[in-house]
């Protein structure tokens, strides 16, 4: 009986060494590629043999991945102060009021949700021409908030609507407006919800890629996914795949970093965003 | 007037208020490009001068003319890229919640390192699907990637396989990108569910002596049914309108391209944005369909308990 256990744990572990290599074995490959320079790159073996950092080098000084950072930086940061700002006001009204058309407000911002990007890229590209912001970063955070604003609206109306009527009775016997509840009761008590409802968002603003190829023409105004996308070589047979690899790791560690410090919040908020329908 | 009115009346009152500022963003960046994608769809403009066009009405959709059928409706490209979508979707989509239950059932059995397993699930998801499309392309790579190194390494293959060159085995390597990427969302997904799942019903299967397999096809599968059926729909919406992967892995190869990557090249590529427009109109009615009936299905809203 006790062997018999003993087997199937080992079994199970097994399987979950095959299911972690299989996930993490191509950022391992990534970092490893990263650290390879030369004809070394082209060798293909697991170990970074001679390690070098001339591939960060490189990507930091032949191009401008420094300001593609700082744009992504920039966007990602407008979007989501944007964002929670518009959604945390509406939220409030999705999640505590009943008031005629809230309904059908809820689901048409559901469907919006849905919209694939490619649909709204001719309309969105006569706007971004009209106020001149082609190439500009502005063009960007201005489009983001298309699958950012719906998405924050959604989750946070999830998370306000479970918070504690008795609080909000007392602000409102007290003589508290609206804005006064928002403000200084519900705020203060949405806080773990904003935080993740804002990664969130700013992972999905980080890695956006139709809209910042679409409405970016020059390197200096690109995002990191862009720039990592149109890093080209010497010539036209030459890719440098170091050099990519090394941006793709800078890019990627942060990422990473944040989303595990806060996995069981994300969890949280994904499943908030998704299953509460 | 009751304690529960008043409330109900300012909240009420101020609720207008507070969304509006969020409708009228959304209108300016969602109803309105769309409302003028639509309308560009039945014109000839070109992005070179937005302002002068024809309104040709549905020429761009279908039309016969002068012998020919001219439209998307009747591109042969569009067409492959409609039917590489679908296949695209359904494929990844079914693998994703196969591999996805799979992975989910692992880490749910309680063993020491659930925590380290779930953390190693959210790495591909963290990464930029740029990147991951680019660190796959390097692993791919025909003559320098190590998939291929480990491959003759171990003696399956004797020559390099050219992954993404342009053959149907470019879109089996997209497809198995995005299930290493998308699969352990499935999995959080599921296992969020199957976290609420009462533990009684499976002591109670367990003394009763029922086979596993049993127990999870009658009452596992039943009870966390709908937390799949939003995985698929969410999955199913994001493999259709599916983009970057792509774009970035094979470019605007014939044998890969989406709807999306289509109608992006006729847009922005070759000028057209009429065209364009019409391609894109037609992904957007697609999906629109998708939508429509997965709100269908929800629980009507109004009626989850009162806050």
């Amino acid at each position: 009986m006790k062997s018999n256990r003993l087997i199937k744990n080992g079994a199970l572990v097994l399987l979950w060494i095959v299911v972690a290599l299989f996930l993490l074995f191509p950022f391992y490959y990534a970092v490893v590629s990263s650290f390879r320079e030369g004809s070394a790159i082209f060798e293909a073996s697991l170990w970074p043999g001679d390690p070098t950092l001339a591939n960060y080098r490189a990507v930091m000084t032949d191009q401008p991945f420094a300001k593609n950072i700082l744009n992504s930086l920039i966007v990602a940061f407008s979007v989501v102060v944007l964002s929670l700002g518009l959604a945390t006001f509406a939220s409030y009204a999705f999640g505590r009021a009943k008031f005629k058309g809230r309904r059908l407000l809820l689901y048409t911002i559901l469907g919006v949700s849905m919209f694939p990007q490619v649909a709204v890229l001719s309309g969105l590209f006569e706007i971004v021409r009209l106020f001149g912001l082609y190439n500009n970063l502005l063009s960007l955070v201005f489009s983001y908030m298309i699958f950012t604003l719906p998405f924050t609206v959604w989750v946070l109306t999830s998370f306000m609507r479970d918070l504690p009527v008795e609080i909000e009775e007392a602000a409102i016997m007290d003589g508290a407006s609206s804005w006064t509840i928002v403000t200084k009761v519900f705020l203060p008590l949405l806080a773990p919800a904003l935080v993740t409802t804002g990664l969130l968002a700013f992972i999905a603003a980080w890695n956006e890629f139709l809209f910042a190829l679409s409405f970016t023409l020059t390197n200096e105004q690109r995002t990191v996914p862009v720039a990592i996308a149109l890093i080209t070589g010497a010539s036209q047979y030459e890719l440098p795949w170091g050099n990519i690899m090394a941006a793709s790791v800078i890019v990627t560690v942060p990422m990473i970093v944040l989303v595990l410090i806060f996995q069981r919040k994300l969890v949280a908020g994904l499943t908030a965003g998704a299953v509460k329908g | 007037m009751s304690r529960r009115s008043a409330i109900d009346a300012a909240r009420a009152r101020s609720a207008w208020l507070f969304v509006t500022p969020m409708l009228v963003v959304l209108a300016v960046v969602a109803a309105w490009p769309l409302a003028r994608t639509i309308w560009f769809s039945m014109t000839n403009a070109t992005l070179v001068d937005l302002t002068t066009y024809d309104f040709i009405w549905f020429d761009n959709f279908v039309v016969h003319a002068e012998g020919r059928w001219y439209g998307i409706f009747t591109d042969p490209q569009w067409l492959r890229a409609l039917w590489n979508t679908l296949v695209f979707a359904a494929v990844s989509v079914s693998l994703e919640l196969v591999l996805g239950v799979i992975v989910a059932l692992i880490v749910n059995a309680s063993l020491p390192g659930r925590g380290l397993m779930r953390a190693a699930m959210l790495v591909p998801w963290a990464i930029p699907t740029v990147v991951s499309a680019k660190i796959w392309q390097w692993m791919l790579n025909d003559q320098f990637g190590v998939v291929n190194a480990m491959l003759e390494g171990a003696g399956f293959t004797d020559g390099p396989i050219a992954w993404l060159g342009g053959s149907s085995l470019a879109m089996v390597s997209i497809i198995m990108v995005d299930v290493w990427k998308t699969t352990p969302f499935v999995a959080l997904l599921v296992l969020a569910a199957l976290q609420t799942l009462p533990k009684e019903i499976y002591e109670a299967a367990k003394v009763d002596g029922i086979h596993p397999v049993k127990v999870f096809f009658k009452v596992t599968l039943p009870l966390i049914k709908p937390a799949l059926v939003v995985a698929v729909i969410f999955r199913l919406l994001d493999a259709m309108r599916m983009f970057d992967l792509v774009y970035v892995m094979t470019g605007s190869s014939e044998e890969t391209m989406t709807l999306s990557v289509f109608a992006r090249q006729a847009l922005v590529s070759f000028q057209d944005v009429g065209y364009g427009s019409a391609a894109s109109t037609g992904l957007f009615l697609i999906i629109a369909m998708i939508t429509v009936i997965y709100i269908m299905t929800l629980k009507p809203l109004g009626q989850e308990k009162a806050a």
